[in-house]
């Protein structure tokens, strides 16, 4: 976790040691990958740094651009040697003005990001069985989580799901380091017909599954939480809010969490999250201010 | 070898690089050394910034408006895009003021580092509590009033649109804290006449003026076809708002040049900040402007000391108000017209050498 106090200490002479940093990368490669892009920056000291499930927030559009707020994308992969002192990827599709920016980048142009951001998945201190499961782009932080689980001794399954084959990322990749891969596809094409969360329970029946990683669409995550708890299994949910800063001071990136104390508070999922224990997020009322949460109006507000 | 020019247009630069130059400001009173500040409710109570520039450096932390009791805010979405902009709907997330000065301004005292406390409320009551509550609190630079939010006790209108409610928030928050400590009202530009708002606070009391917060606006999201913010409407901010920020610092300082001005609204680079001193603003806040580049008060700072250095200005106060001043009345300062002409050594030409 980054904490003001060790971002604090960090300061000043030891760059090194700093939990966050800002750098303005140069595009090493950028490739297709079904709907996707892969995109490799440089990022000297963001590497050793990054454990699974930190993301970065990318500046889109250059110094003078329309485009001002930070993009947040999970980090995927990280080299911190080479000719180019220290890379990452970061896997996107397009869908609005930044990502497509972030599209039309060269080998060589710059891009200025800011990483790495947020709390990480927590790890398991026994060699546990785990379930990843991810829809979409959502898979993009899963492979250095199986690499770091895997590193401890854990079993790991992975359940993949997307609309079309398309958009279902890294299969290779899962492939080779899962026990087992399970695929699923709207349509049927590749896979299972249906949803990550339908195929789900199976998986968790058969591996008996002590704790189940998710990332993907917000509807997802709430299911998996569901299907989680109803196993009597541990889940950890990397979400997807609507960010403009990602460093923490815009507070436009709230979720209701319940906390230790049994209180609910509108947590900031950039520096709270992104990733937070399913149980304790209250998915039904994403996008509310729940009447029992801290702070809340007691009535509802004229304006 | 070549012979290059070298443009110090203020640009984003990396380098660390900052000219000796007098960037202090008086704002209400009391001196920073730096005039380039954060916005409220753009730096959180500056804990989160501290990796990314030096809080001591800058001219100082405005903190998020903090109101009498914690506060949820409002639901999400929160914020929209826009045209060099964004739309914004927090509605005052916060701990509360007793947690707020027990925690937030604990650690930025702990560090030294110099503080305008934001203060919001829905009552002039609740204005006279939060005033209350930091009378006895020693060392802060000024107090920032917010008064662009709704009266509870007058059908939710805002109290900067109206000049008795402006003026009587004002007078009970300069009344209850401490006299040394600089009381600076914050003005909305969603109004008729900003200079007659002015007046009435400068009148009640206030030693200082910020301007302006944000614009009110909307965007309608045409996939759902449906208000993009949860909050209905929302406040604008970022550059698409600058030159009516500077109109605004223009028009008060026309009509009260006396009274000291912390301006803003969309500045991103130096050259927007030395806008807003041109205008008549004494010193500025840096806003949206951080959240895409969280070290952006500091850079700006730096860019603004060379914007000014460039014009053949001695100090950032010579500067305030400059374009006010007729020009066949008064001489341009004695600016380096002649752009500084260096020798560059078998050197690549890099990218800000231009070649002449
Ligand atoms: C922790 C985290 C990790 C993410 N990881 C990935 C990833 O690995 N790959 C990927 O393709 N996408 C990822 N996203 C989503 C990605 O941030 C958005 O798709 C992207 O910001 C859209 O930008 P845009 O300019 O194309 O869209 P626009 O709609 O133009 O964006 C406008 C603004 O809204 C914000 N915004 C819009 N959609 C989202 C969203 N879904 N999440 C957060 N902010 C949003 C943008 O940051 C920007 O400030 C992640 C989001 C979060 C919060
Ligand atoms: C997300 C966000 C939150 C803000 N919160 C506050 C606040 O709590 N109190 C306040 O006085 N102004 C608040 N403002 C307004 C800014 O301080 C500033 O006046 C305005 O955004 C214009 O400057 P800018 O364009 O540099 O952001 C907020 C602005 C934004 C974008
Ligand atoms: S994105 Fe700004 S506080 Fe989280």
């Amino acid at each position: 976790m980054v904490t003001a106090e060790t971002a604090a200490s960090a300061r000043g002479k030891t760059a090194e040691t700093k939990a966050v940093v800002q750098v303005k990368s140069e595009v090493i490669a950028l490739r297709r990958a079904g709907s996707y892009y892969v995109m490799t920056l440089t990022a000297a000291g963001i590497p050793e740094l990054t454990r699974p499930g930190h993301f970065v927030a990318v500046s889109c559009g250059g110094d003078d651009g329309a485009t001002l707020l930070r993009r947040a994308f999970s980090i995927h992969n990280v080299a911190s040697r080479g000719v180019y002192g220290g890379t990452l990827d970061i896997v996107f599709s397009v869908v609005g003005k930044g990502t497509r920016w972030l599209s039309e980048r060269h080998r060589h142009d710059s891009v200025e990001i800011v990483g790495p951001l947020g709390r990480p998945f927590a790890l398991p201190r026994q060699p546990v069985s785990c379930i990843l499961v991810a829809g979409g782009y959502g898979s993009a932080p899963m492979f250095m989580l199986a690499e770091a689980l895997r590193a401890r001794g854990c079993r790991v399954d992975v359940v993949l799901g997307a609309s079309t084959e398309d958009k279902l990322f890294g299969v290779l990749d899962a492939k080779r380091i899962a026990a087992t891969l399970t695929l699923t596809t709207d349509d049927g094409s590749v896979g299972e017909r249906g949803r990550v969360t339908d195929l789900l329970p199976a998986v968790l029946e058969r591996t008996d599954a002590d704790v189940v990683y998710a990332c993907g669409p917000m509807p997802m995550l709430a299911r998996v939480a569901e299907v989680a708890h109803a196993h009597g299994a541990h889940a950890q949910c990397l979400v997807e809010e609507s960010m403009a800063c990602g460093t923490g001071i815009c507070m436009t990136c709230v979720l209701p969490v319940i906390g230790d104390d049994g209180v609910t508070r509108m947590l900031r999922s950039c520096t709270d999250g992104p990733v937070f224990r399913a149980d304790r997020v209250r998915w039904a009322d994403i996008g509310t201010v729940p009447p029992d949460a801290y702070g809340a109006p007691a009535v509802e507000e004229s304006s | 070898m070549t012979r290059a020019v070298i443009t110090r247009e203020p640009r984003r630069d990396t380098s660390l690089d900052r000219p000796d130059f007098d960037m202090s400001a008086n704002v209400g009173g009391v001196t920073l050394p730096d005039a380039v500040l954060t916005a409220s409710g753009c730096a959180a109570a500056g804990r989160e910034l501290e990796p990314f520039l030096d809080l001591e450096r800058i001219g100082a932390v405005v903190t998020k408006s903090v109101m009498l009791a914690p506060r949820s805010g409002r639901p999400t979405p929160r914020m929209a895009e826009t045209p060099s902009g964004m739309l914004n709907s927090i509605g005052l997330q916060g701990p509360g003021i007793d947690v707020f000065l027990e925690r937030d301004l604990r650690w930025l005292r702990d560090r030294g580092i110099r503080t305008v406390v934001s203060i919001a409320g829905g009552s002039v009551d609740e204005f006279t509590k939060l005033a209350q509550k930091l009378r006895h609190v020693e060392g802060l630079s000024a107090i920032e009033v917010n008064i662009s939010c709704p009266n509870v006790e007058d059908r939710g209108q805002v109290f900067a649109c109206e000049p008795s409610a402006a003026a009587a928030v004002l007078s009970t928050v300069r009344r209850n804290t401490m006299p040394s400590v600089p009381v600076l009202a914050k003005l909305s530009p969603d109004v008729t006449d900003i200079v007659e708002i002015a007046r009435s606070v400068v009148a009640a009391g206030a030693d200082g003026l910020s301007l302006i917060n944000t614009l009110l606006g909307m965007v309608i999201d045409v996939d759902t076809m449906r208000p993009a913010l949860a909050g209905v409407t929302g406040g604008l901010s970022g550059p698409a708002i600058r030159p009516v920020a500077v109109r605004c610092v223009y028009q008060v300082h026309a009509a009260l040049p006396d009274v000291p001005i912390l301006g803003m609204g969309g500045i991103r680079h130096g050259v927007d900040a030395l806008e807003f001193i041109l205008a008549g603003a004494s010193a500025v806040s840096v806003g949206t402007a951080t959240f895409n580049d969280p070290s952006a008060p500091e850079r700006v700072s730096r860019q603004l000391a060379w914007a000014l250095l460039d014009r053949g200005f001695t100090s950032l106060a010579d500067a305030v108000g400059y374009a006010h001043r007729a020009p066949d009345t008064v001489a341009r300062p004695a600016a380096s017209v002649e752009p500084e002409v260096v020798d560059v050594l078998d050197e690549e030409p890099v990218a800000d050498v231009a070649e002449r």
